[in-house]
This record gives structure tokens, sequence and C-alpha cells, in this order.
């Protein structure tokens, strides 16, 4: 992974997988403080006590073709070789939620990379679940939340190319120009 | 900055068109990118973009791209699957330049990019 953007997208693609209708994705940079955090939180089919105490062990994985997982794995790695940290919280049932904080400054932070491109992927290629994501630098926030594009959409895909032209344009004036560039 | 309630103008203009839009032909095309780990950590995701742009800018409204989870061969990635004329190809090592050339020579002109095709790269 070369790009933090991509960890997120990997950590999402689990929370389908775990049969999510709503995954919070949220980025928040706070500049003075030098540091950041991406948080997934999803409300899919969580996990058991004993899966989530190995979950970040490259050979535990739910696939049944072969014996090694790398995504937690990778986004851990991501984070604690950047002089952050990595959590993960789940309940059988209930949902999963990975959050992991970063060190802006640190030399080997990953770049966060394409997130609109990302977030917008996600939104277009799962039409049937629904994305809250969020993006703040500590002054100024925007967010975007399909249950809202839906309700005034009805029936009209978000693939559709006009739509998904607006979600571009929209993902990238209200997220993703929050971080200027900076991370 | 863009609003909803400029998604809400797009709606209505839409709605006119949304019947044409739908007389899809028979004889789809289907499009598969796998993207789990292995895919994205290849690069699946740029050659995702690039299928979707090249299907945008020629108006393909008779193809389906999606993506999937691990097609299995983890070392091949990024692999795209092509379902058309009741056959299955699978391409591997894509990248973005590659999944441009496999959408108008394949899907457009129904010449099988056999360069790419799992069976001479694997």
């Amino acid at each position: 992974m070369r790009e933090l953007a991509l960890n997120i997208l990997d950590i999402a693609e689990n929370s389908l997988s775990a049969g999510a209708t709503l995954i919070e994705i949220a980025v928040t940079a706070d500049f003075a403080a030098d540091r950041m955090r991406i948080a997934i939180r999803d409300n899919g089919k969580g996990m058991s006590a004993e899966m989530l105490a190995r979950v970040t062990d490259p050979f535990t994985t739910t696939r049944t073709t072969r014996k090694v997982g790398m995504g937690l794995p990778l986004f851990k790695y991501s984070a604690e070789s950047a002089g952050g940290s990595f959590h993960i919280e789940s309940e059988e049932g209930k949902g999963t939620y990975v959050w992991a904080e970063y060190c802006i400054s640190h030399v080997d932070r990953m770049p966060l990379g394409d997130f609109g491109g990302v977030i917008l992927q996600l939104i277009t290629q799962n039409p049937s679940v629904d994305f809250s994501v969020f993006a703040a630098n500590g002054e100024r926030d925007g967010a975007l939340d399909t249950r809202d594009v839906r309700d005034i959409l009805g029936d009209i895909p978000f693939n559709t190319p006009e739509v998904r032209s607006f979600l571009k344009e929209y993902i990238k004036e209200n997220l993703t120009d929050i971080f200027g560039g900076r991370l | 900055m863009k609003s909803l309630e400029e998604l809400r103008a797009l709606r209505e203009k839409m709605k006119s068109q949304t019947d044409n839009r739908s007389v899809a032909s028979g004889d789809e095309t289907v499009i598969k990118v796998g993207m789990a780990t292995c895919g994205i950590a290849a690069g699946a995701r740029p050659v995702l973009d690039a299928l979707l742009d090249e299907a945008d800018k020629r108006h393909l409204h008779n193809v389906s791209i999606s993506q999937t989870g691990c097609i299995g061969m983890c070392r091949l990635e990024p692999i795209v699957e092509v379902y058309k004329g009741g056959n299955k190809y699978t391409y591997v090592h894509m990248t973005p330049e590659k999944a441009r050339k496999v959408m108008v020579e394949h899907v457009v002109n129904g010449n099988v990019c056999k360069e790419f095709l799992v069976g001479e790269n694997s």
C-alpha cells in the first residue's frame, strides 16, 4: 500500500464483506498538534472476542481460499511505523470500529493519496450501502451522507455518469479540499 | 461550492432521460475488477478508474463495470475479468493503459487482447 486512502478502501471492503448497511468514514487532522486520525465504523456482523484478539495477525483471515489476510495488519503497520497507534473494537452482531492515528510530519507516514477517488469508488460501486463521510482540519469540516443523496435522487442510481460527476465534484470541494493537499 | 440543492436540479433534468437509458441491448458486457487487499496493493484502483473513464467517454451504456473480492491469483493482480458473448476472459497484470486498450480493442471492437490474458502470463 502506498496511500492511506487505499487502506481506507481496503478496510471498508471488509465492512462490506461483513454485510454492513452503513459505513462511517472520518479523516480528521489537527495540524497544530501534528496529528491525524482515520476512523472507519460499520454496522456489519462484527466478530467474536477471540477473533478480535488475533485479527491483526497476518495469518488470520475469514477467507477460505488461503491462510493469509493482510488488510488490517497493513493498516496497523501504517500507523505504528508513523509515530501513531491502531485500535479496533468489535462486537458480534453490532459492528466494528477501526481507527488509527498518525504523526503528520513523521517521515514514514504515507501520504493520504486519492481519498476523494476512494470515496467516489465506494459510493458508486456499492449502491445498496450507505456511507457517511466526514473530513475536518480543525478549522473547517465537510461531510457527505449518501442517505441525503438517496433522498434527493430517488431511483436514479449513483453510478449514472451525471450523478457520478456531480459526486466527484462534491467530494472534492466538500471533503478533499479541506486538507488542501497537506496530507 | 457544490451543494445538494444542485443535485435536486440535476435530478429534475435527468427524469426525462432515464427511459432512454434503460433500453440497453441484451448483449451486455460485464467487467469485474478484483478489489481485495492484493488487488488494491497492486494498483487495481487506477485500473478501475481507467475502465470507468473509457466507458463514460465512449458512452458505453451496455457495459457494466463493478468490483469483486479476491479472484484467487494474488500474484497476477490487478486482474480484470470480462464477460462477453457467453465467454469469460481473465486479463492479468493490468495497468490503466492496458485497461484502456482492452476497453477499445475487446469491449468495443470485439478483438480479444490475447497478450494480456492469463494463459499468456502465468
